[in-house]
């Protein structure tokens, strides 16, 4: 069973299944977001619905083009042998 | 005393017969002693145990109470998985230094005084260094003396402000530090940021674990960060310091996870960013926050030690650490990915997994108290965590483009530590309420929220379309990162070269001073100084020795080698003790 499901995970036979899963998810979630009671809302974000989804592509990007950002043009990247 | 066995005693006199036992029984004996720790600390009474007066100082071994429980179970549960991870080496050292490192961490964990909590502080250093020394080689005993002297320079950071916090109250006991912020709490609290891996005070750690060996990895990643958690909430609950530190560490560790090309290291930095939330949740100090805190370190120690396994065994397999080197695993080792995959859900925290029961009472706790800079913060690194640990990560090491690497499942030891940790990982996800009643404060939290729920997967689901869409961007290259280390690394040489050049001219010019003035004089000096010596001291010298020799003489003269004499010779001794003890002394 294990063997299967990770199978569908890395073959390539899968692939486009594998898409149209994740686009489903993708869609599921926020449509549960939009239709879940929200009783106390602390901040202005926890009003909207979505947002999480939103937040979470935003950190996502940033957290990857600022590292890699940092990493080559503020140097924080070096050659395997920098410190030999 | 009778009715408190310290755990720290099994696991360090536990130790000393592992040389010794060989085979199947070896092998029981080493689980049998976790085995026992984990009844012991279940079975604990809180109070005060061991209490003494040693150089007019009041120590006491052992305080029992929840919250150094809840580390002691973890502690304990964690280290009966790593000798079972750990249960096909055949040399014994490392298993003797993995006994010693649990057992100085849980006296850590115990320790009513600082001299006490010191003693085995520093036997945690020690005994965790011979870990990533075992690894052999030329990077791993170089990284492991850069992590010994990065933690004996925090010891003595830390016993500095230990004195001087004695000096002025006139008590050692360990408690929560009040008042005015002194000399004495900063270093005390620097000596355990340090051990937390608070930048920049992180870069021992993610220097040193992925050097270790692969078995040494899976303990390290679980103690010493978390006993620095542990006295963190122990003395410095409320402090508005570590709020930030907390909420810089859990980013930091995450932006440097992107650009990490080594498997370990790039888990070594999330433990950086993990231990943020416990950090700004001890910060915060509110009971909800603190329990946050605790209990996100028992998860923590669990999923953290499951990836460090998964990770472990792709190494042992393979023998390869580098993501630009390794993909395609997951035909030939599919237990191992799915095993990895619940450690990876668990500190995504997805629903159902530990992470989303314990994290999130740090967030809600940050919330509860309007930090609302601090909630978007830690959130936004829970979106690096399932970007790097749940995809990057076993995208590159298990799937990605095929390197066509031989490989198999790890040995049946590794995979069965490996399902222990995933059980509870998926225990406490679903039935978090046995953990909550270890935790110190009431609990007054509930996890399972409809809204809860969908925003955790809103932002998870999400940062995963982020993640393909822009996986190219994400690829891992051959490089190192700079972190603080730098400072000790790149610092040394320059430091070597200043010992080297100017201040060994300077050196040169002194010492010819001292040839053409000063020498003179002291060999004059010594000539005079020689002189008495051979006329007054040596005469006496030789008096004495000479007598001694004439002594011995006769003393071998008696000496026959016949035992019957000697037997004789002790025969008349007793007799004559008796005769003195009889007459004389009374």
């Amino acid at each position: 069973m294990i063997e299967r499901v990770v199978d569908f995970f890395g073959d390539e036979r899968y692939a486009s299944q594998r898409r149209r899963l994740f686009y489903l998810v993708l869609v599921l979630v926020v449509i549960a977001d939009f239709l879940v009671p929200r009783e106390h809302a602390e901040y202005l974000w926890d009003r909207l619905p979505g947002w999480s989804a939103v937040y979470g592509f935003g950190s996502c990007v940033l957290l990857i083009f600022v590292s890699k950002f940092l990493g080559h043009q503020g140097g924080i990247m070096r050659r395997e042998d920098y410190y030999d | 005393m009778t009715d408190f066995v310290h755990p720290t005693l099994l696991f360090i006199l536990g130790a000393l017969p592992i040389p010794f036992l060989r085979g199947p029984i070896g092998k029981a004996y080493l689980l049998l002693i976790p085995t026992l720790a984990i009844v012991v600390v279940l079975t604990m009474q809180p109070g005060n145990y061991g209490a003494a007066q040693i150089i007019g100082q009041e120590i006491l071994v052992a305080k029992v109470d929840k919250l150094s429980i809840v580390f002691a179970t973890v502690f304990t549960i964690m280290a009966l998985i790593g000798m079972v991870y750990a249960l096909h080496l055949t040399h014994a050292g490392q298993h003797v230094a993995a006994f010693i490192y649990v057992g100085s961490a849980l006296g850590v964990v115990f320790a009513g005084d600082y001299l006490t909590l010191f003693l085995f502080w520093e036997g945690m250093a020690f005994a965790s260094a011979y870990l990533v020394f075992a690894q052999g080689g030329r990077k791993a005993v170089a990284a492991g003396f850069r992590y010994l002297m990065v933690h004996i320079t925090g010891g003595v950071v830390l016993l500095g402000g230990i004195i001087l916090h004695g000096v002025a109250t006139g008590l050692l006991l360990f408690g929560p530090i009040e008042g005015e912020m002194g000399a004495a709490a900063y270093l005390i609290l620097a000596g355990f940021t340090l051990n937390a891996a608070v930048p920049p005070l992180n870069a021992w750690l993610t220097d040193a674990y992925p050097e270790a060996t692969v078995t040494g990895a899976v303990f390290m990643s679980a103690f010493t960060t978390k006993t620095a958690v542990y006295v963190l909430a122990r003395a410095f609950p409320g402090t508005e310091l570590l709020v930030w530190l907390g909420a810089v560490m859990a980013l930091y560790g995450v932006i440097y996870a992107v650009l990490e090309n080594d498997c370990r290291r790039l888990l070594a930095y999330h433990i950086v960013s993990q231990v943020g939330y416990m950090v700004a949740g001890i910060g915060i100090g509110t009971e909800m926050a603190v329990n946050g805190a605790a209990s996100h370190a028992f998860a923590h120690i669990l999923y953290k030690s499951l990836l460090f396994m998964g990770a472990g065994a792709v190494i042992y397999v393979t023998g390869r650490r580098k993501l630009t080197e390794l993909g395609g695993l997951y035909r030939t080792m599919p237990l191992t990915v799915a095993l990895y995959m619940v450690g990876a859900f668990a500190i995504s925290a997805f629903p159902f997994f530990s992470g989303f029961v314990t994290k999130s009472m740090v967030v809600a706790a940050a919330g509860q108290d309007h930090r609302a800079l601090v909630v978007l913060a830690l959130t936004m690194a829970s979106s690096g965590t399932f970007l790097h640990t749940g995809l990057k990560l076993p995208y590159y090491m298990f799937f990605g483009s095929d390197q066509k690497l031989e490989a198999r499942e790890p040995p049946r030891n590794m995979l069965v530590a490996m399902g222990m940790a995933a059980v509870l990982c998926i225990a406490i996800g679903v039935f978090p309420q046995p953990l909550y009643a270890l935790l110190p404060y009431p609990v007054d939290f509930q996890p399972y929220t409809g809204v809860h729920i969908t925003e955790s997967l809103g932002l998870l689901m999400f940062t995963a379309l982020g993640f393909v869409l822009f996986l190219k961007s994400l690829d891992p290259e051959n490089t190192i990162s700079i972190d603080t280390d730098w400072f000790y690394r790149k610092g040394a040489k320059y430091f070597m070269w200043l010992a080297e050049k100017p201040l060994a001219r300077y050196e040169k010019a002194v010492s010819n001073v001292s040839e053409t003035a000063v020498l003179p004089f002291l060999h004059g000096a010594a000539r005079t100084g020689l002189r008495i010596d051979i006329a007054g001291v040596d005469a006496v010298v030789n008096g004495v020795a000479r007598s001694i020799l004439g002594g011995g003489g006769a003393l071998r003269r008696l000496q026959t080698g016949v035992v019957t004499h000697y037997v004789l010779a002790m025969i008349v001794g007793l007799i004559a003790a008796i005769v003195v003890f009889a007459v004389a002394w009374r």
